[in-house]
This record gives C-alpha cells, sequence and structure tokens, in this order.
C-alpha cells in the first residue's frame, strides 16, 4: 500500500503514541484487504459506546486512549449508550452501570466525538453525500448510508471507525470500490409489503439467506426512509449485509450491473416463516419501539394511536435526543406520557440491561430487535406491527 | 497442509470449534465467559474459550471488534480463528487482541474436534491425525 510522507512520519511516530497505534491498525487492515492507499473520510460513525457492550476492557481501551490525548479530525457521532443520559434515574438504570456508562462518555468526549448516542446520526446532524467516502461502524447506520444515501463505508468495527476518525483517513479497499457495489444475488419480492414489521421480517429472513452479499431487490414500491432503516438494519443483523440496491428506489439500482445473477424469491410463505421464527413469546411485559432509533414520523404515529389511551404495560419509544426534542415541541411526548409510555433518548432494547431490569418478554417490530434480544438479552419475543403491539399493552 | 492469507500473525495449536453458519461475537458470544449465546446458533451453549475458532465470515454488529478483545482481556478468548473470509469487523479484534488469524481456508476440510496448527505467521493450517 502506497504511504504519503505524512503517514510514514505518523508510524514514525511523530504525532505521538495514538496516532501511530491507530494508523497501524488501519495500514494492517489495508494491506490484508489489498488497498492502494489510505483516502481521506467525510465523517465518522463511532460504535461501541454501551457498558453492557464493551464491558471493562473496552471502557479501558477508551480511557486509555482519551488518557493520552486522542483527538478526532473529522465529524464523529457516537451509538447509543446503555441508558438515557439525562433520565437514567426516573427510568430506573442500576447506579452501578451508570457510573460506568458515564466514564465511556467522558472519553469520548474528551476525543472530540460529538456524543450524539444514537444508531441514526443521519437523521441527527451526520449526513454524508452520494459517492462520499465515510467510515462508519454501527451496522444499520452503515447500509443506510451506503444503500439509501449512496455513501461509501465498509462495515468498520467499532476501534477501526474510531481510527478513521482520529486520522480522518481510511484504507481505499471493499465498498469504496465501484466494482465491489455490483449486486451479487436478486432478491424477488413477490408478497405486498405493508407495516415497518413486513421490512424487518423480510430483512431478518434475507439476512440470514445472503450473508455477507450485495442483494438485489425487485418488488419493493413506495418504501419511506423508515421502512428502508427497518429493512437495512434487520439484513445487517441476521446477516452482515452492508450494501442492497432496491428497483427503482435507491440511488445505485439503476448505475449497477444485474444481469446473470442467482435469484431467490420471497412470497407470503417466507415472510409467515420469518414472523414465526421471529416469535418466541406469547405476551410481552413491555413494548419497545425504535430500533434502529424512531424518526419524528415514527413518534408521532405512536402518539397518534396513543391518544387519550391508558398502557397497561410499558411503552418505550427509543429515539436520539434530538428527535426527543422535537417530539416534545410538538406535544408527541405529552401524549405519549400522558398514556403511560416513555420516550427514551440516547439507548435502547439491545444495548440497555433491561434483562436487569425484571422484564423477560418484549413486543417488537423491528427484525435487528428480534435477532438480537433471546440471546443478549435473555428476552423472549412478540414480533407484531405497531397496531398489535400497542393493543397488547393497553 | 493448506495456505491461506494472514490477518493478525501468530501460532497457536488447539481443538477446533467449527460452525458451517457465520458467527456475531456481539450477542452472539458472552463476552465474560466465552459461550456462545445466540439462540438456535449450530454453537449455542458451546465454549470458545483456548479453542481454534472455525467458521465461514463474520455477521451482524460492528461492536464485534471489542467483543473479541474483550474475550481476550477476560481470559476467554480462542487460541486462534480461521475463516473462508474475514471482514473487518474480526480482522479488527484479532489484530488489536493479538490472536493468531488466518482466511481463504477450504474450512470444509476441518471437522469439530480435530487438533489444528495454525500458523499465522505462514498463514498455513494442519490438521493433526
Amino acid at each position: 500500500m502506497y504511504l504519503t510522507q505524512e503517514e510514514e512520519k505518523i508510524l514514525h511516530g511523530e504525532q505521538g503514541e495514538v496516532p501511530e497505534r491507530m494508523l497501524r491498525l488501519l495500514v494492517q487492515l489495508g494491506e490484508i484487504f489489498e488497498a492502494d492507499k489510505m483516502i481521506p473520510v467525510g465523517s465518522v460513525q463511532v460504535a461501541g459506546v454501551s457498558y453492557k457492550s464493551i464491558a471493562d476492557p473496552g471502557t479501558e481501551f477508551l480511557e486509555d486512549l482519551a488518557s493520552k490525548g486522542a483527538k478526532v479530525r473529522v465529524l464523529t457521532f457516537l451509538n447509543p449508550a446503555g441508558m438515557d443520559l439525562e433520565d437514567w434515574q426516573t427510568l430506573k438504570f442500576p447506579k452501578n452501570f451508570a457510573k460506568n456508562q458515564l466514564r465511556i462518555m467522558d472519553a469520548f468526549k474528551s476525543m472530540g466525538i460529538v456524543i450524539t448516542a444514537t444508531c441514526t446520526p443521519y437523521l441527527a446532524g451526520n449526513l454524508p453525500r452520494f459517492r462520499e467516502h465515510i467510515a462508519w461502524s454501527e451496522s444499520s447506520a452503515i447500509s443506510f448510508s451506503n444503500s439509501v444515501i449512496g455513501a461509501r463505508t465498509n462495515r468498520e468495527g467499532g476501534p477501526s471507525a474510531l481510527a478513521a476518525a482520529i486520522l480522518g483517513k481510511t484504507p481505499n479497499y471493499g465498498f469504496h470500490l465501484w466494482e465491489n457495489r455490483q449486486p451479487n444475488i436478486q432478491v424477488n419480492v413477490e408478497t405486498d409489503l405493508t407495516f415497518d414489521a413486513d421490512y424487518g421480517a423480510l430483512g431478518y429472513y434475507i439476512g440470514k439467506q445472503v450473508k455477507n452479499k450485495v442483494p438485489y431487490f425487485t418488488g419493493i414500491k413506495n418504501a419511506d426512509t423508515d421502512q428502508l432503516k427497518a429493512l437495512g438494519a434487520a439484513m445487517a443483523a441476521s446477516g452482515a449485509v452492508a450494501l442492497y440496491h432496491i428497483d427503482g428506489l435507491t440511488p445505485e439500482a439503476d448505475l449497477v450491473r444485474k444481469d446473470h445473477l442467482e435469484v431467490i424469491t420471497v412470497t407470503k410463505r417466507e415472510l409467515d416463516e420469518a414472523y414465526a421464527k421471529l416469535n418466541t413469546g406469547k405476551e410481552p411485559d413491555i413494548v419497545i419501539l425504535g430500533c434502529p432509533h424512531a424518526s419524528l414520523r415514527e413518534i408521532s404515529a405512536v402518539a397518534e394511536k396513543l391518544k387519550g389511551k391508558k398502557l397497561r404495560k410499558p411503552v418505550w419509544v427509543c429515539t436520539s435526543r434530538m428527535m426527543k426534542e422535537a417530539a416534545e415541541r410538538m406535544g408527541y411526548s405529552d401524549i405519549i406520557e400522558k398514556a403511560g409510555g416513555h420516550i427514551v433518548a440516547d439507548t435502547c432494547m439491545v444495548v440497555a440491561p433491561i434483562e436487569d431490569m425484571g422484564y423477560k418478554t418484549t413486543g417488537v417490530n423491528s427484525g435487528k430487535a428480534g435477532n438480537y434480544l433471546p440471546g443478549f438479552c435473555n428476552q423472549n419475543v412478540c414480533y407484531a406491527n405497531l397496531d398489535k403491539l400497542l393493543e397488547a399493552a393497553t | 497442509m493448506m495456505k491461506g492469507r494472514t490477518i493478525s500473525p501468530g501460532t497457536a495449536k488447539g481443538k477446533a470449534v467449527v460452525s458451517k453458519e457465520p458467527i456475531g461475537f456481539y450477542g452472539g458470544i458472552n463476552i465474560k465467559t466465552g459461550v456462545v449465546i445466540e439462540k438456535g446458533h449450530p454453537l449455542e451453549g458451546k465454549n470458545i474459550k483456548d479453542k481454534i475458532l472455525v467458521f465461514p465470515c463474520g455477521k451482524g454488529s460492528t461492536v464485534g471488534s471489542y467483543v473479541i478483545y474483550g474475550l481476550k482481556k477476560n481470559g476467554v478468548a480462542p487460541k486462534g480463528i480461521i475463516n473462508r473470509e474475514t471482514e473487518t469487523i474480526v480482522a479488527t479484534g484479532a489484530i488489536l487482541a493479538g490472536i493468531p488469524c488466518i482466511d481463504k481456508i477450504d474450512i470444509d476440510q476441518i471437522k469439530d474436534g480435530d487438533t489444528v496448527v495454525l500458523n499465522a505467521d505462514n498463514g498455513t493450517v494442519e490438521i493433526v491425525h
């Protein structure tokens, strides 16, 4: 791999220990994946934020970097934390957990990372442009930026994204190159997709089928960005899909080569099968929405349905602090809270320690959440569309 | 003897734990114990500690790199990793943790329980019979 004089100097430690270590990691990755050079990135999304996810070793790794003066060079946003960073006491998050979570936030902040704590940076102020090179972690945000926006990122691991933020660069390989953005499997969708939950179930099914391939979808009409967010998140969780194209909807769909592709077909039968697989529980103790973090449109839909209702069971809507602010202004938060629900910012059901908070069965409409909750959070899952979930909670 | 590509250098010898399905370390493996916790995964309930972990490719969350690093710090990491195709997330974790790792290996040749010698410095895998 070609390195500039400046990069060589960094490798020789001329800018200190942290840039040297971080560049060494990126050069190693670049050599493995046959990058020709390093390229500048427009922005970074850093995953690995919740104390539940990265535990003591990850926390110490970050604190070590921060104490050695690590600073980011480009706009860098942060994934969800393990708790609402403002309302954690009201929501009964364990004190010891909170203490460790705040240590992690301090470390990131001292590096100059914007402590946004959301998996939907593109809704909160970190929006790349078409064909912009970026280095993002957070599997669902990678999928969204590659596929829906047409920006270019590999599936960065949390630490490799952090390294890219500190250097402002990433090795040029994988999805940064046009030849690797071509689809290698076609998915014909021959069933109607009505609810966001249908998109999550489709994504859950396809991720398992195609693993790390680039699928080209036909037969999906008029999906909005919330539904595309749900589809991509599920495929990135049950599989390793970093990029997908949809005929007529996504920006690179008309540009890529799509002849001679292996074809798989999804009918109502496969969709029903995905619903059945995702459903491991009967009655939810809690309903958690917003995986990935709810958009304002999704929050307003929940508020509309909860107007004047009384909930028997807790309902959380997880979102970014920015969307919560707008929801408060529009009175959506008030409606949801009057019904007995909460808008929870900065965190989500997967990275929060819900298994330690007394919940056994969680109702979700997200294929990504349905994928992670049984193993990582020890939850049974009720997978259904929004109407059915809210019905079960009232 | 099979020849592959070095992802993270080092050598290791141990019993193979083989998965035909991809592994997502985050949400898939308990960072404190090394036990596979993903429901329905072919390795569910198995411990990967001190094993040579063999799987086709990574999947799922990008936090997986931290889980691999954490497994090592907690003393429950696999001794080595062998893949058909390593992606950035597993590569980053293996490099940070210092776990020998190679890919471009025909993993169908390796059976669960085989004793495997992994030389990631030379990029070779040998099954000891």
